[in-house]
């Protein structure tokens, strides 16, 4: 164990870190993305506040594409566009442009569900109210959903973290990198073995805390 | 106040149209409280959420104190629904916000200033008997006490008109009563018109000055409520009012009673008792009656006394007497089996 840890230590630590570091930039650009294009999608959808089929048509099929893409199919797909916007398609600056590609989307999708759960009688109660569309959405609407969108955003952090470790095939680095190079190329399972029990240490936590904070948020 | 002249509205899904308010005239008043009834689907709910433009007309007219609200842009829309409240049958409550903050954050939203939301939220928590709950959550209340949330974040924004869309249907008949009380205080204490909707005839009885009778997106009667108590023309009305007031009699007795006589059935205002009206047929037209069943319905400020009066005599007597009873201002109808 501790020669384990002597030998493999730092590469880990390393790797946890890029991981966590992938992941933590690519959620917040995707929400960045995803929150308003989910808000979008609720005005615009039939009977929304601003209903408009063909903002929703496009959007709606455009997410639907996306989705269907395998990220590992994605990533080459999309390569020259990469290239494009981050300049790189290696390393963890090359890998983010792919992740929230692939993950805004989703996000978009899991807002548009939370937010759709909101009672369409309360946000009628705010326009009776004369109350604007814009602080309707954020007060109303994102307020009474948050504790859905907090479930939401959980399950993309857990989708995320998967996707990280596609991203090792075009050199992200971060765990699944790690236990790609060594423990499947060079053929040392204990690497492999640590990987995966790091990640499920990591996917239990993130959902445990999603499901906490998203019951607090619940009561209130 | 408000005034809706000529209002359609059609809804189009797919292939279907339906017309949930066809050519609908009304005039509310300044300071009464005007109610709607009809059955479910009637089209109630679509007439009152042309009052707002929730719903907006396919073609008509809502005046709102003499502003054509059609011709609003959405600024000056903004500004006339705050004044004009409403509540709901959902109550439409935040269910993350506790009760002091459901009245609040509206407020905050219309951009009240913060001291006076304080001085608001107080008042109008207290006018709605809720003080001592204003950190609990909906979640934590009963109906009755979710409607008085409700409707203390409508008159948070002190409007001069409160529309309410079912507001006791989903409460127990106690309940039902307590609110239809508060809304009595708001109209009589505050002076906010009330236009309300709904499928109970109780509800109009006890607060309403004047009624419209609702069917199929049509107002086939309106009138004072003690009118349309004591005169309901339409088949409709009768079925609303008489299903409250009539006396049901079984079949053999009512067969009984009209062999030997005539059954009528005597309407009056006021609470002063008919009797000497019923003595004086004995004494002068020699009409004997006898009182089957009796009742009296509570209006608003106003009773109406029902009596079941079987006459015994003869024929043109009994015209005689049904004559004077009608010389009394005493409505009377005869029941055939
Ligand atoms: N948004 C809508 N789209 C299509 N049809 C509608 C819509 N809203 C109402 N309708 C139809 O219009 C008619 C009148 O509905 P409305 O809700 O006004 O009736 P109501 O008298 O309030 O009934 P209830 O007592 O059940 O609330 C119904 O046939 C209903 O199906
Ligand atoms: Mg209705």
């Amino acid at each position: 164990m501790a020669d384990f840890l002597n030998q493999w230590g730092s590469a880990i630590w390393q790797a946890f870190i890029e991981t966590m570091e992938m992941t933590a930039i690519a959620l917040i650009l995707s929400v960045i993305v995803g929150i308003p294009l989910g808000v979008l999608l609720i005005l615009t959808r039939k009977n929304g506040q601003a209903e408009n089929q063909t903002v929703y048509a496009i959007l709606n099929t455009v997410i639907n594409v996306i989705r269907s893409i395998p990220f590992i199919i994605l990533l080459f797909l999309i390569l020259p566009v990469t290239k494009a916007v981050a300049g790189t398609t290696i390393g963890v600056q090359g890998v983010i442009f792919p992740l929230v590609v692939s993950c805004a989307p989703y996000i978009a999708r899991l807002m548009e569900s939370a937010m759709l759960e909101v009672d369409r009688g309360v946000i009628e109660a705010y326009q009776s109210m004369g109350i604007s569309t814009p602080k309707i959405v954020w007060y109303v609407v994102i307020r009474e959903a948050r504790s859905s969108i907090v479930l939401g955003l959980t399950i993309a952090t857990i989708g995320l973290i998967g996707e990280t470790a596609m991203a090792g095939l075009v050199g992200g680095g971060g765990l699944g990198d790690l236990a790609y190079q060594f423990g499947y190329t060079r053929f040392q399972p204990d690497v492999m073995y640590a990987v995966i029990i790091i990640l499920i240490v990591i996917v239990q936590c993130i959902q445990s805390f999603g499901n906490a904070f998203a019951r607090r948020l619940k009561k209130n | 106040m408000i005034q809706l002249q000529n209002v359609s509205k059609t809804f189009v899904t797919g292939k279907n149209k339906i017309e949930a308010l066809n050519d609908v005239s009304l005039e509310i008043q300044k300071g009464e409280i005007f109610g709607v009834i009809g059955y479910s689907g009637a089209g109630k709910s679509t007439l009152i959420r042309c009052v707002n433009l929730l719903e907006h007309p396919t073609s008509g007219y809502v005046f709102v104190d003499g502003t054509d609200i059609g011709g609003l842009g959405s600024n000056d829309l903004r500004k006339l629904r705050r004044k004009i409240g409403m509540i709901f049958q959902g109550y439409n409550l935040l269910e993350t916000a506790n009760v002091y903050d459901n009245i609040a954050i509206p407020l905050k939203l219309a951009g009240v200033p913060k001291k006076v939301i304080k001085e608001r939220a107080a008042k109008y928590l207290e006018i709605v008997g809720l003080q001592d709950r204003s950190q609990a959550f909906p979640s934590q209340l009963s109906g009755g006490q979710k409607q008085r949330v409700a409707i203390a974040r409508a008159l948070a924004h002190e409007p001069e008109v409160l529309l309410s869309d079912e507001a006791t249907s989903a409460l127990d008949p106690a309940t039902t009563d307590s609110i239809l009380e508060l809304l009595l205080k708001v109209n009589r204490e505050l002076g906010i018109t009330i236009f309300l909707i709904t499928h109970e005839l109780n509800v109009i009885q006890r607060i309403c000055d004047r009624v419209a009778v609702m069917e199929k997106g049509r107002i086939i009667e309106q009138g004072s409520v003690v009118d349309i108590f004591t005169k309901p023309r339409e088949p409709l009305t009768k079925q609303f009012v008489r299903n409250e007031s009539r006396f049901k009699i079984p079949d053999p007795l009512l067969k009984e009673l009209l062999s030997t006589g005539e059954l009528v059935n005597l309407t009056f205002l006021g609470e002063s008792a008919k009797d000497p009206a019923l003595a004086t047929l004995a004494r002068k037209f020699d009409v004997l009656p006898s009182i089957i069943a009796g009742g009296i319905d509570q209006l608003k400020d106003q009773s109406i006394g029902n009596l079941l009066v079987h006459l015994k005599g003869e024929t043109g007597k009994i015209r005689d007497a049904v004559d004077f009873l009608q010389s009394e201002h005493i409505i009377v109808e005869e029941v055939i089996g």
